[in-house]
């Protein structure tokens, strides 16, 4: 698609959203990083700390073993939604009042407001009031997500997975049904098999879609915070404490905005930077594919 | 007319008609349908039961839930509905919620439409940068922008209101807004734009009039995504507004009272902010399931 | 290998089909020879690609039975039925290379490799595929696309019937000739049974040894090129073949002669008898552009018509006459005198045709 005119008064057509992203975007994002490298005691009052705040967050060790969770929930709920997600695309039925009717199903936790997300699994997973966590102690397994960390780790994945897959079922759902009924017939004709058809005909229609989903997930996930918040608190301990909420403690419950303004952005650099390799690596395996073209 | 048929005898009818039958009992295992069902049904299953047990919270009185665990209500109820429609507190919380929203999603909406079509049709100096750095705003963490935001609309006056609100959400609505259209609009063939122009249409008209009834699934599709992220979001929501404008998220927190919290008005307001996007869903599915596959290669 | 036949088959999309035109497949009986090489001619949406589909398996009939080699397939699907089809459209796994994809369909029931190299490099060769072997399928043009898909089903040597749908569209004219060489090549050589479907008469001849002509639901007329010129079956086949397509008037007896509107024709007595016999309101003369005889001057029995257009194209030329109110066509060689503004018309009763409800008649010869 390289016949794009070249016109430099389409930047007309760009700039009403220019000045509302900007606003949004810049802004703030100018008193970030004014904040990070200055030490502010009051309004009229405030030093200028060079680096420092970044060096005390590279170092502080709650913030590391944050980084250190957010990494691991992040490649875990990847893992698990994404195959999942495929699956239950797969499965979906495509015709009828049926395919309607699933279809709202599965995209219904997805619309769900986050923190309500939350309230549902901590009612469904209480010991005395719900359905889940008083099951598995009738079961006679000691569930209790306040005592253990482990019981707090899976169901807040759990929880993750029932909440997220939705999204990666529903963008493959649609790149499924956008591969025309042809490529079907001709897998039959040639007596491919489920499989067959499934790695030649359907993935490869797949990978954008699953590019941007796993995407929007991964950014998600590094971003997760009312879910848990509401869920555990962040506990036990701070074993389910994740990095938006360390930052949202510091900077509203601690005021401490010279440091929390420095972890802003090295948090925000860490998600562009796993976004940038992560398309960076997409974009070249696809550039492989384009270049035997030539020869 | 055509060829005649060989007469086969009744008996090799017969028996071809019953190895057809085995060779279709072979072709078509009827365990493999059976196996999708209830692979089907499990997910189904696993996605509706805490919602079902929600719902099942919600119709029971207090007394009923801390009582004892009951699997559906023994004392059907609806005073937590009664409570939620009747207390101002209350029904603003959803009222503001879909304000901001809708706010939102129309000015998302109407800012990302032309700069998805110059995306998608024109070069220009620094798009690409332009585009990247769009996107880069999706990955930015609301509780990156709490604090600088608060300051930010507090000074220009627009704390606790719903455009405020409806603003906040516009920094990551409007770059997937555009990646969403552009995709859409990078399908329609360029010929049909130049027709319409050597036809005498202005661009104004020719955008209204044939360029966005050509890309309604990919309106719906983006609506779709806006209300979502939109109607989802609480943190950056609650920061900004405090009575005036307070989105349902916050007013649910407040159900710990004194004695507790109030599990069946949480699990009833719960239930009622599932049903927007039951709405939402319901209107847009079949340009869901029409197929569209996001993305610019 | 197998001989195909279709026994009192009829197919339909409608739950519940209440007149013959909710069909799309009227029934029908037909059978394709083990060997032969079938085109199945007709305007879109005769229902072409529906009975090919139904063949194939793609489409389980509504009525009526698909049978191979005399065994009843309804059920079975396509894979089970070991059949290639060529869509109209390409269709290519995009990941693979061409190798790949040619090798696909051996593959998928487990052909030892080297038969399967074998078997792909000769396909290559014939399609002239070789360079592009490496290459990945997703990169090809329109018509290296539509020779991969081509490919797949030639590959199969032990198939029962390669069934092609339209599968030159999209190939640009001049190699549209080489490829269909090509598949007459390879029917010759492998001597399996072929159905081609086409809408392009020129494209049947030249590829089939019997077409099928169907319309509205029904193969109209089977046979070889020439019967299907010569001695249509239906007016429909007589329109559709040939170019420009044959003569029809609208005939009565009144008063003991033969007209058309109000203007009598001389035709011959044995007509004149057929008439009396036809027993029906709708009855037509036939006759082909190329069979009408054209006089430049007043001859006997012969019918004085205005010349509206000439067409010449080289060898031949094509008038545009108008015989009373009827638009009527002939063809004249280019050695055979023009005739100005009026010309006069002669029907040799060989070349005509008596048409009873749109369907032939034998006219009795003396």
């Amino acid at each position: 698609m390289n016949n794009k005119i070249y016109n430099n008064r389409a930047w007309w057509l760009i700039l009403p959203m220019l000045l509302l992203v900007a606003f949004s975007a810049i802004i703030p994002l100018m008193t970030v990083v004014n904040y990070s490298v200055q030490d502010v005691f009051d309004a009229n009052t405030r030093f200028f700390t060079g680096v420092e705040w970044f060096q005390a967050t590279l170092n502080d060790p709650g913030l590391q073993a944050a980084l250190v969770r957010q990494f691991a929930f992040s490649l875990t709920v990847l893992t698990i939604e994404v195959p999942l997600g495929i699956g239950i695309a797969l499965l979906m039925p495509k015709k009828g009042w049926q395919a309607s009717a699933i279809l709202i199903l599965v995209t219904m936790p997805l619309l769900i407001p986050w923190n309500v997300v939350g309230s549902i699994w901590q009612i469904f997973t209480r010991g005395d009031i719900g359905l889940m966590g008083w099951g598995l102690r009738e079961l006679g397994y000691g569930y209790n997500i306040t005592r253990s960390a482990v019981d707090a780790w899976g169901t807040i994945i759990l929880m993750d997975v029932w909440h997220w897959t939705p999204l990666i079922a529903l963008l493959c759902y649609s790149g499924l049904r956008s591969i025309p009924d042809a490529y079907y017939q001709a897998a039959r004709i040639d007596r491919a098999s489920r499989w067959a058809v499934f790695r030649y005909i359907q993935l490869p229609k797949l990978t954008n879609v699953l590019v941007i989903g796993i995407l929007l997930r991964f950014m998600h996930s590094f971003m997760i915070y009312a879910e848990p918040f509401v869920l555990t608190g962040g506990g036990p301990g701070n074993s389910t404490t994740f990095l938006s909420q360390s930052l949202t403690t510091m900077a509203i419950g601690q005021q401490d905005l010279g440091p929390s303004a420095a972890f802003s952005l090295i948090y925000f650099l860490i998600i562009l930077l796993v976004c940038w390799v992560f398309y960076t690596a997409i974009m070249n395996l696809q550039k492989d594919k384009q270049q035997d073209k030539g020869a | 007319m055509s060829n005649s048929i060989p007469t086969t005898p009744e008996a090799v009818r017969k028996q071809a008609a019953a190895a057809d039958d085995r060779r279709r009992r072979q072709a078509r295992p009827v365990s493999r349908q059976w196996r999708r069902r209830g692979l089907m049904t499990a997910y189904i299953v696993f996605v509706l039961l805490p919602v079902y047990w929600l719902l099942n919270m919600s119709f029971q009185s207090n007394s009923e839930i801390l009582g004892s665990l009951t699997l559906w209500p023994q004392d059907f109820t609806l005073e937590h509905y009664a409570k939620i429609f009747s207390d101002s507190n209350w029904y603003m919380g959803y009222v503001n919620s879909i304000a901001y929203v809708l706010m939102n999603m129309l000015i998302s909406l109407a800012v990302a439409l032309p700069a998805a079509y110059a995306f998608s049709r024109y070069r220009f100096i620094g798009d690409k940068h332009l585009f990247f750095w769009l996107l880069t705003n999706l990955m930015a963490p609301p509780a990156v922008f709490l604090l600088p935001y608060f300051q930010l609309y507090y000074t220009v006056g627009l704390f606790d209101t719903h455009v405020a609100v409806a603003l906040a959400h516009c920094l990551f609505n409007i770059p997937l807004a555009i990646w969403i259209l552009e995709g859409f609009m990078s399908s329609v063939p360029k010929e049909i734009d130049e027709t319409a122009f050597i036809d005498g249409y202005s661009f104004p008209r020719f955008f209204v009039k044939i360029f966005i009834p050509m890309i309604s699934s990919g309106i719906g599709v983006t609506l779709f995504f806006l209300f979502m992220f939109s109607w989802v979001e609480l943190l950056l929501a609650s920061t900004l507004t405090a009575t005036n404008a307070q989105p349902i998220g916050s007013v649910m927190t407040q159900t710990k009272g004194a004695s507790g919290i109030d599990w069946g008005a949480l699990s009833a307001a719960g239930v009622l902010t599932i049903l927007p996007g039951i709405v939402v869903v319901y209107f847009v599915r079949n340009h869901i399931a029409k197929g569209f596959a996001l993305g610019r290669t | 290998m197998a001989e195909i036949t279709l026994k009192n088959l009829a197919h339909t999309y409608m739950a519940e089909p209440s007149s013959p035109e909710d069909y799309a497949i009227r029934e029908m009986n037909h059978v394709w020879h083990q060997g032969g090489a079938y085109a199945l001619l007709g305007p879109s949406g005769c229902g072409k690609s529906t009975l090919l589909n139904i063949i194939s398996g793609l489409l389980e009939p509504s009525s009526g039975d698909v049978l191979f080699d005399g065994e009843r397939v309804n059920a079975l699907p396509p894979e089970a039925r070991n059949i290639a089809q060529v869509f109209q459209f390409p269709v290519v796994y995009d990941t693979m290379t061409v190798y790949d994809n040619l090798a696909f369909p051996l593959r998928n029931i487990g052909t030892p490799a080297d038969r399967v190299r074998e078997r792909v490099m000769e396909v290559a060769d014939v399609l002239e595929l070789t360079p592009q072997l490496k290459r990945k399928a997703k990169n090809l043009t329109a018509d290296e696309k539509q020779k991969v898909s081509m490919g797949r089903g030639l590959v199969r040597d032990d198939v029962s019937a390669i069934l092609f749908d339209e599968p030159l569209t999209v190939i640009d004219p001049q190699l549209k000739w080489k490829l269909r060489r090509k598949l007459k090549e390879i029917h010759q050589r492998f001597n399996i049974t072929m159905v081609y479907v086409t809408h392009d008469q020129l494209e049947a001849s030249t590829f089939a040894d019997k077409i099928a002509v169907m319309y509205e639901g029904q193969v109209v007329q089977f046979g070889t090129p020439r019967e299907l010129f010569e001695t249509p079956n239906h007016t429909f086949v007589g329109y559709f073949i040939g170019s420009p397509g044959m003569n029809f008037i609208k005939v009565e007896l009144r008063d003991g002669r033969v007209m058309s509107g109000e203007l009598p024709l001389s035709v011959s007595p044995a007509i004149h008898d057929a008439l009396a016999h036809a027993g029906s309101a709708n009855i037509k003369l036939g006759i082909r552009p190329e069979f009408v005889e054209v006089h430049a001057a007043r001859v006997d029995e012969a019918m004085e018509a205005v010349v509206e257009d000439v067409q010449d194209l080289g060898t031949y030329a094509i008038l545009s006459l108008r015989l009373g109110d009827i638009p009527f066509k002939a063809r004249i060689e280019e050695d055979d005198t023009l005739p100005r503004g009026k010309a006069w018309l002669r029907f040799p009763i060989e070349h005509l045709g008596l048409y009873v409800d749109e369907f032939r008649v034998e006219i009795p010869h003396e």
